[in-house]
């Protein structure tokens, strides 16, 4: 299984009120919300992002609030992946219950730049930067995050056993 | 090997004698937690998935916190979404407006939590509840989902920071400024993926309310959860709120620790988080004059009995500064009643304060005292992201009830000094 598309780069300790903020959480519909996605820190972020696209950060990425609408609005914009350093762990857990792909890699994080193409193949955790002509390897995904991830998230998932 | 305090919960909830930091385990729930923005999509799950009924009824809770009262159309449609559903399964510990509070002070209070409990709850507070010795972790609305239909979840073990608590906190230094200053000291992700255990000889010096408000913002600094050693102030506290029995779970005197500190109450001073990270943690000799536009005094870290009496200490016969808009939130109906009770209301709304019924409100900048474009805001609550309580170009600097009051006084931040 593989992700391919262009980066969008952040900082450290991107927060869930400015992956999604609280203000339009009076809707539960994903795809509304994907229209509002990074909005306080990249305010052209809807308009830009394309189908496959990744978002890369640095530490801590997904900090502060619970709300599973980030994971899903990122996921309903498009993002194929999400790479850091490091993720809060309320997010990192909502990512993959909603079969958002996420991976951290600190030499990703590190060195791939906002416009690069990246590809990651998740069953051998290699990320290859296109535009630079790196590789960079992060951890692989187990059968069981790809099972989730292909059945678009846990519940489905335990569905389809 | 000996085990944390929170890995004995732990290991108990997931029927085993020993736990290790790093280990998967499935653990039964006591408690499932909810609220207007997270059990909606909880809910939309549990439709999807084709559950037919919940694990128990008396074990799951909605509390119906942040855009209440109804602040729009597609807010009053997500309630009423979480009301059908609590009605439809017999839902015991379903909270609506007039008998609602803020999810964490209300919990506690009507005594739904023990020690020695496991609680998810679908809001990254929910880390409050290891103020009552308890195991309790947020998590997003799948998990939440899956815990309403199965009563339980998996988690990895955490390993742990220790905390040890010394002394007595000085006249006007608060529990929000010793969390301020570990979080100052650590950093936001400082605790990331771990537990922070709080205990030692300086315990019995922290109230309850100071440990809640404590607990509450481990998770700013990243930590799955925060917890509390159990005594007596907190078996004081659990007295006629519960007739549950509890087992009190310490950690063994050889359970190993990633870090060790030693905080010493003596020496907390009023401090403030700048914006736009909760680790931005100053005290006074490292504040210049900052002009405030609104001061907001409650949530879930600060909007308890005590923090009104703190605040109403500081505002008795006073005024607001004209320049100021001064917000008041008891987190609860029990605490607006006491503070009614006490006179707290009338010095507040003497000295030029709005008073409001319970809400989250302002605090994740969902109403009732959003901020505009250049506009900052001292307030008693646990985030100051860009955008938190308003426009992304406005700032929240964090602080305790006395330097919060204390700043609409003198309409820039200030300490209780400044102003008594």
């Amino acid at each position: 299984m593989k992700a391919c598309g262009r980066v969008h780069k952040y900082g450290d300790n991107v927060d869930t009120d400015v992956i999604i903020p609280a203000r339009y959480l009076n809707t539960a519909n994903m795809e509304e919300l994907a229209q509002h996605c990074m909005e306080d820190i990249d305010a052209d972020f809807a308009k830009n992002v394309c189908k496959g696209d990744l978002i890369v950060a640095k530490s801590n990425f997904g900090c502060g609030s619970s709300r599973e609408h980030a994971p899903a609005a990122i996921k309903a914009s498009g993002v194929s992946c999400v790479i850091a350093k490091t993720f809060a762990r309320i997010f990192y857990r909502n990512a993959i219950n909603i079969g958002l792909p996420i991976i951290e890699c600190a030499e990703a994080s590190e060195k791939i730049e906002d416009g690069d193409e990246v590809e990651i193949d998740f069953d051998s955790g290699v990320i290859t930067n296109k535009t630079k002509n790196e590789e960079y390897q992060g951890q692989s995904f187990p059968e069981f995050l790809i099972n989730i991830i292909n059945s678009n998230g846990l519940l489905n998932s335990l569905k389809d056993e | 090997m000996g085990m944390t305090m929170t890995q004995k919960i732990l290991a108990a909830h997931a029927g085993l004698d020993e736990v290790k930091a790093g280990q998967l385990i499935m653990a039964d729930l006591d408690l499932v937690l909810g609220n207007d923005v997270t059990t909606p999509v909880a809910i939309n799950e549990f439709n999807k998935s084709g559950f037919s009924e919940v694990f128990d009824k008396s074990k799951i809770t909605m509390v119906m916190d942040h855009f209440t009262p109804n602040k729009d159309i597609k807010a009053a449609a997500q309630c009423k979404q979480c009301r059908d559903f609590a009605s439809k399964y017999d839902i015991k510990h379903y909270y609506d407006v007039g008998d609602v509070g803020i999810e964490h002070a209300l919990l506690p209070e009507k005594g739904l939590v023990v020690p020695g409990d496991c609680v998810i709850g679908a809001d990254s507070h929910t880390c409050t509840y290891g103020a009552l010795g308890a195991f309790s972790t947020g998590i997003g609305s799948t998990d939440m989902c899956a815990g309403m239909a199965k009563g339980k979840t998996w988690f990895k073990v955490p390993s742990a920071i220790k905390f040890n608590i010394v002394g007595k906190l000085p006249k006007y230094s608060a529990a929000k400024d010793v969390i301020l200053h570990i979080i100052g000291m650590i950093g936001v992700d400082g605790a990331l993926y771990r537990s922070m255990e709080f205990s030692g000889e300086g315990l019995k010096n922290l109230t309850m309310e100071d440990r809640l408000c404590m607990a509450n913002m481990a998770i700013e600094a990243g930590a799955k959860n925060g917890i509390f050693a159990v005594d007596e102030v907190t078996k004081e506290y659990l007295k006629g709120r519960t007739d549950r029995e509890y087992t009190v779970y310490e950690a063994d005197p050889d359970a190993e620790y990633d870090e060790e500190y030693t905080i010493n109450l003596d020496e907390i001073r009023p401090t403030v988080a700048f914006p736009h990270l909760p680790e931005n943690a100053r005290t006074f000799d490292d504040i210049p004059e900052i002009k405030i536009d609104q001061v907001v005094i409650g949530s879930c870290t600060n909007g308890r009995i005590e923090d009104l009496r703190c605040a109403a200490e500081i505002l008795k016969g006073k005024k607001v500064a004209g320049h100021v808009r001064c917000i008041v939130i008891p987190a609860t109906q029990n605490i607006y009643l006491t503070a009614m009770k006490e006179g707290l209301l009338e010095i507040f709304i003497n000295a030029g304060c709005s008073v409001s019924t319970p809400t989250c409100g302002p605090c994740l900048g969902g109403h009732m005292g959003i901020l505009a474009a250049g506009e900052r805001a001292v307030a008693t609550t646990n985030r100051n992201f860009v955008g938190r309580m308003g426009h992304p170009e406005s700032e929240v600097y964090l602080a305790s009830p006395y330097v919060a009051a204390a700043s609409a006084v003198a309409g820039r931040i200030a300490q209780p000094a400044d102003v008594v």
